[in-house]
């Protein structure tokens, strides 16, 4: 048996996969193994992870539609109506790492602050009054200033008002994660941002998030510690965004199979403008729908995120399909619910407040889920 | 004449085998032993030790499971019996603890095995029930973990139960071993649906073991992907075990085939060809229509 991710992944490189998926995009015979793996999934049998590679590329934009009306679907019979909710909390944007794409990075001169405890539960309170239940904590990559024991004594204090506690923060160490489980806190959201490991140096100048490895195993220390729920995304613009979904889908396959007890959840962030960040590479909206669309039919059971960070027209649009989660109503800067003016990580685009994201879900014939598990609350 | 058509039987079969192996992308390995052959057999209910010794020849199994309860320890060593019927050289010796009511049977069974010279592999069979034979998936996932610490290569007999299946897994098994239905039952795959979500979930072989009683049910277990199929009352109380042992031989060869060759989705697919759905008109993309409309 594997011992982690990264062993798993001495027979995928980046680069063969990226190359697998460029003769998929232009081979002229592309066309016939799509309709091909299209009656496949129609008799609703599992396409196997080569097949995926099919359905993620330029040709496959062809059968969109076919693919959504599959997509959807799976997702009503997987999943029923429900959409869950959730809201993040940012503890902190202190941040001893230099990720070129984040409004955190250490080099950016910006307001910092890291919530104290009090300050944290008012913040989260003001969420609690909306309505929201399943809280997701984050801060930037710095372990001193809003250490593991800082985590766990946040947790302590709301466990017995959320439902689930999950976090967003830097990568942690098995027993870690076990003691954050002792503390309420149920659900670990890691993404690797790239999997292409040469980009992935080039855009982590500084701090630990330069060690790739480490990140890249993060979601096994979790499974490790039996979190329930376990997410797992790349930020798409990066490298090339066909290969990384390629990446997210066979890591979230591996740990599926091997964690069978969590569940994976992917989100697939697009780069947005944030403090210092200015050059934002396109990924079209067919091309980051078709992710989707291709992720639901290779794994029916994996819960799909999108965040604020894409805009109210295409989350209406695309929600229906097939995804499971959404956060409502974000802040990305430490504060931001009760108005301190500190900077934020990104940019949000969907800046609606919760009860029109819930009265949109409604119009939708969707069922918004504000608890769907009671872990925290004691 | 009738030896020369066997042995040119089995010469044939090990060449179609070999060949096959060649270009099987996910060649079956159990522990660190590899095997070319699919077909594990067993060595019960034959009517004589020279048809149980032909049927392994013309199965071509590099696997075969003895009962370690009718091993007879007292035997002088110059006597041929069970063990010495088998060929060692070629073939992978797996004593089972058919016969063991809980854990704490199968368990002494296995180390009274390994200290005849049986070696570390062992089919655990935890069956507490004398009729069908059924086994005891508690019993069998306790001696599973204790087997697994005392260095025993453990080839668990289970019921199609998923969630058993990861258990052992985790417990550290080699292999996991499935039912199609009970034990001698010969009625083939009753547990099918069960079975294609262990084969999905496995990380270790997945073997399809009793209930198997036709060339046509071991096509079928190896036409859904299962790794390798174990069988022995079909062969055993067929009149000529030989050639029944050599068409389960062929089924599995011909069931792998097609496994890896998607044979069976390639007639489905033609069949629906003109039915294909993206060939007919749309008038709109009720989905994803959001995605070309103008006013964003």
């Amino acid at each position: 048996m594997m011992e982690n991710f990264s062993d798993y992944l001495q027979n995928f490189s980046f680069h063969t996969v990226y190359q697998k998926i460029q003769a998929i995009n232009t081979q002229s015979d592309s066309y016939k193994q799509i309709e091909q793996i299209l009656l496949k999934v129609q008799n609703e049998e599992k396409p196997t992870w080569e097949e995926f590679l099919y359905l993620i590329s330029k040709p496959a934009l062809n059968y969109l539609e076919d693919l959504a009306q599959i997509a959807f679907q799976i997702t009503r019979k997987r999943f029923g109506n429900a959409i869950l909710l959730y809201s993040p909390l940012y503890l902190s944007n202190e941040c001893k790492s230099i990720c070129t794409y984040c409004g955190f990075r250490y080099d950016n001169q910006i307001k910092r602050k890291t919530l104290t405890i009090e300050e944290a539960f008012y913040e989260a309170m003001i969420l609690l009054n909306q309505g929201i239940r399943h809280i997701l904590l984050l801060t930037g990559e710095d372990y001193r200033n809003t250490s593991v024991s800082y985590l766990g004594k946040v947790a302590e204090k709301l466990q017995n008002y959320f439902s689930s506690i999950g976090i967003e923060v830097y990568p942690l160490k098995e027993e870690e994660y076990r003691l954050l489980r002792t503390k309420g806190i149920d659900s670990l959201t890691i993404y690797q941002e790239t999997y292409d490991p040469i980009r992935y140096q080039q855009v982590h100048l500084q701090g630990v998030k330069k060690r790739m490895i480490f990140r890249l195993n993060c979601p096994d220390r979790a499974g490790k510690a039996e979190l329930r729920k376990i997410g797992i995304g790349a930020l798409l613009g990066l490298s090339d965004p066909q290969t990384e979904v390629a990446m997210v889908a066979l890591h979230a396959q591996y740990l599926q199979k091997k964690y069978w007890k969590t569940q994976i959840t992917i989100s697939l962030p697009r780069l947005r403008p944030a403090e210092n960040v200015l050059q934002i590479p396109k990924i079209s909206d067919s091309l980051y729908t078709l992710f989707f669309i291709s992720l639901r039919i290779f794994l029916p059971d994996v819960g799909l995120i999108l965040s604020t960070r894409e805009s109210p027209y295409f989350r209406d649009g695309i929600i229906p399909i097939c995804i499971t989660q959404i956060s409502a109503g974000s802040k990305t800067e430490p504060g931001g619910y009760s108005g301190y003016n500190t900077t934020e990580q990104f940019k949000i685009e969907d800046t609606r407040s919760i009860s029109e994201i819930v009265e949109m879900l409604r119009k939708k014939n969707l069922d918004p889920v504000f608890t769907d598990w009671v872990y925290a609350i004691k | 004449m009738e030896v020369e058509l066997q042995v040119s039987l089995q010469n044939h079969l090990q060449s179609l085998l070999q060949e096959q192996f060649k270009r099987d992308p996910k060649p079956l390995k159990i522990h660190n032993r590899t095997f070319v052959s699919r077909l594990f057999v067993g060595t019960g209910k034959f009517s004589s030790l020279e048809s149980m010794k032909l049927a392994i020849e013309m199965s071509a199994t590099e696997m075969v499971t003895v009962a370690l309860r009718r091993v007879d320890l007292t035997k002088k060593v110059d006597e041929e019996d069970l063990i010495q019927a088998i060929g060692l050289e070629k073939i992978q010796l797996l004593p089972n603890t058919s016969g063991a009511r809980d854990a704490e049977e199968a368990i002494k069974l296995a180390k009274l095995s390994r200290e005849m010279g049986g070696g570390n592999w062992i089919k655990l069979e935890v069956t507490p029930d004398p009729y069908y034979l059924l086994p005891d998936g508690k019993e069998t996932l306790k001696a599973t973990e204790r087997l697994v610490k005392e260095g025993f290569i453990v080839l668990p007999y289970m019921q199609a139960d998923p969630i058993l299946a990861k258990q052992l897994q985790e417990a550290g098994a080699a292999t996991v071993m499935p039912l199609g239905s009970p034990i001698g039952s010969n009625q083939g795959i009753r547990t099918k649906e069960s079975i294609k979500i262990i084969i999905e979930q496995a990380f270790v072989p997945v073997v399809i073991d009793a209930g198997l009683g036709l060339p046509s049910h071991v096509a079928e277990a190896m036409e859904m992907g299962a790794d390798a199929v174990l069988v022995n009352t079909a062969i055993a109380i067929s009149h000529h075990s030989g050639y029944s042992a050599y068409s389960f031989a062929l089924a599995c060869l011909a069931g792998r085939e097609a496994y890896l060759n998607g044979i069976l989705k390639t007639k489905v697919q033609e069949l629906s060809l003109e039915n294909k759905f993206w060939n007919k008109a749309k008038p709109s993309s009720p989905l994803t229509g959001f995605l070309y409309e103008e006013h964003r």
